[in-house]
């Protein structure tokens, strides 16, 4: 018999960490700074002490990006059904179920058309918040549509991307979209349409191995994670740390394969001019 | 050398020692009844254990050291095959290889990643594991077959893109992607063989074409069923249900749409016999591409994007 007895609840931990909160404060994961809600809002939800970006939706990208009211979303309805019956600790089906419940998206990923500052594109945004962004078929073939919009109705195409990579509960399903979603840049390409790609974090594997480093021009919001292997692989494998910085976007411009490093509030501005500049 | 055996081979291959063993008295002893029966045992042991494989079975199958690997296809099926180095960039990759071959005197540009047999050749080759130069090095490759309207092989067995730091500082993710875009409008005719490994994006870094054909006991997936169980049941141990619940064999992925056609091994598997092996593969290369020389290349680069556009399942 214990001497004292607990009369009130242990601290209850706040269940699982979110990535946009729900509170009126919130702490910065960069610097620590406790930020207001409005505030964080106002500065395009970066920190501004330590320009830490937070990862936010595409709901967010959508209303900071596009001209009000010009998002016109198309396959909205497009659902993933479950090809392989796949099983792991859990049914795929009841997952797809869940993560529409919990992220209130019905995928991964979702594209429209729109204007940026007047000039109309076709524009894709990944949402992390669904299955980690993974890219099954439904991913694969709502961004193949959207490259598809861009070269009939010859608009620029923009794809924010955020994403763990391919999903494995399609498996070989998964896989084939990065070479659908490839050929389709290709015709893009071919067509002489821009395509812009912004990689924010994470943005790895399958997808980062497909469209998100095949942009036209390739930009990427600071300190976001992009490769192909992720960090804990490659721990693994080699068996020693990995460097300060590795796989950041700072990282990736150094060594060529990001145009530029854009903070999210100059965003809607870089892209503005270079589809300007590409348009003239 | 010991050679490895794997559990189900097991009962097959003692039965066939067995018989190698009555062989030798056969001349002294009157047994040769006795022989023919005990093959007529062995085959049909060895059908009933094959016909039943199981996905994990496969898996291991396909990487049994002694199965065929690259060079040893082309080896076997080319005659003057030039192997050509390097990706003008960076370095030769030795996990992939290709050049120029005749294949029955047709000329044909083979590019495949090339696996080792033991540590040493292993190493040599990072045990399939391309690095960004080595899928530069195929495009490089392919470029050349087009320019000099030559169709292309292409010969898929790894267990993945080198997941290193000089790999990602190298650009991996580009490179393959790279690739993906690039074979999708290459103006000559395609075949991707899965001879082995197909694991990922390193599998489809080469593996974009107009014919997908799979051997019977290779495997191709988004993962390799060890890391699924990693990743989905937080440890190793569920191999053997993530390769079952991945459904990566040649059959399912027939049936899935995703390859056109199965090339059947050898019995017991294209490890017993490498000969038979790259025969059957060779006559079925020749048919594919008589077939698709037919073809216009505008004709063939439009057919061959909506072949990936098919791929996938969804509701609206």
């Amino acid at each position: 018999m214990a001497w004292f007895r607990r009369s009130k609840v242990n601290i209850v931990s706040e269940g699982p960490k979110r990535d946009i909160p729900d509170g009126q404060w919130t702490k910065c994961e960069g610097c620590g700074e406790i930020i207001h809600r409005k505030q964080l809002e106002q500065s395009y939800y970066t920190c501004q002490k330590c320009r830490y970006h937070f990862r936010i939706g595409s709901k967010e990208y959508f209303n900071l990006l596009l001209d009000p009211k010009s998002f016109k979303e198309t396959d909205a309805k497009m659902r993933s059904v479950d090809p392989l019956n796949f099983v792991d600790t859990k049914r795929y089906a009841d997952r797809l179920k869940d993560s529409m419940r919990k992220s209130g998206l019905n995928e991964a990923v979702r594209t429209g058309t729109a204007k940026i500052n007047g000039i109309p594109i076709v524009i894709a945004c990944m949402d992390f918040s669904f299955i980690g962004g993974s890219m099954g078929s439904v991913v694969g073939e709502k961004v193949a549509r959207a490259i598809d919009r861009a070269l009939k109705k010859k608009t620029p195409l923009v794809i924010i991307s955020s994403t763990g990579g391919a999903r494995m509960m399609e498996a070989a399903f998964s896989l084939m979209q990065m070479a659908k979603t490839s050929a389709k840049l290709a015709q893009l390409s071919d067509a002489g349409i821009p395509y812009v790609s912004v990689l924010t974090d994470p943005t790895t594997g399958g997808v980062t191995a497909s469209y998100a480093m095949l942009g036209d021009v390739n930009i990427a919001e600071p300190g976001a994670l992009i490769g192909f292997a992720g960090p804990r692989v490659i721990r693994q494998t080699i068996g020693r740390d990995l460097p300060k910085g590795f796989q950041r976007a700072e990282f990736l411009q150094e060594k060529g394969f990001v145009d530029v490093v854009v903070h999210r509030k100059e965003l809607r501005e870089t892209i503005t001019k270079l589809l300007r500049m590409f348009q003239e | 050398m010991a050679k490895l055996v794997l559990d189900f081979e097991k009962p097959v291959i003692e039965l066939e020692q067995k018989i190698l063993e009555m062989r030798k008295y056969a001349d002294n002893l009157d047994i040769a009844d006795e022989i023919t029966k005990l093959e007529e045992r062995v085959n049909q042991l060895r059908e009933s254990i094959f016909s039943g494989l199981t996905r994990w079975q496969r898996v291991q199958l396909a990487r049994h050291p002694d199965r065929p690997y690259t060079l040893d296809y082309i080896n076997l099926m080319t005659e003057d095959f030039v192997e050509l180095h390097g990706d003008r960039y960076h370095g030769d990759d030795r996990a992939i290889v290709g050049g120029f071959g005749r294949l029955e005197g047709r000329t044909v540009m083979i590019v495949g990643q090339q696996k080792g047999r033991d540590t040493k050749s292993n190493l040599y080759r990072n045990f399939g594991m391309p690095n960004p130069e080595g899928y530069r090095k195929a495009l490089r490759l392919m470029r050349l077959a087009a320019k000099f309207k030559k169709p292309v092989i292409t010969l898929l067995d790894t267990p993945g893109a080198y997941p290193g730091i000089e790999a990602e500082e190298r650009g991996q993710a580009e490179a393959i992607a790279r690739n993906l875009f690039e074979m999708s409008h290459l103006p000559v005719p395609i075949v991707v063989v899965i001879i082995g490994e197909g694991a990922s994006g390193g599998a489809l870094g080469i593996g974009v074409g107009d014919r997908i054909l799979m051997f019977e006991n290779a495997w191709y997936s988004v993962i390799a069923p060890e890391s699924c169980s990693s990743i989905l049941w937080r440890s190793w141990d569920f191999k053997e249900q993530a390769a079952e619940a991945l459904k990566l064999s040649a059959p399912d992925l027939l049936q899935q749409g995703i390859i056109d056609r199965i090339v059947s091994e050898p019995p017991g598997g294209a490890h017993r016999n490498h000969e038979a092996a790259a025969m059957t593969l060779k006559n079925t290369l020749l048919e594919e591409l008589k077939e698709l020389g037919k073809i216009k290349p505008e004709k063939l680069v439009e057919k061959r994007v909506e072949k990936f556009c098919r791929m996938g399942a969804w509701k609206e």
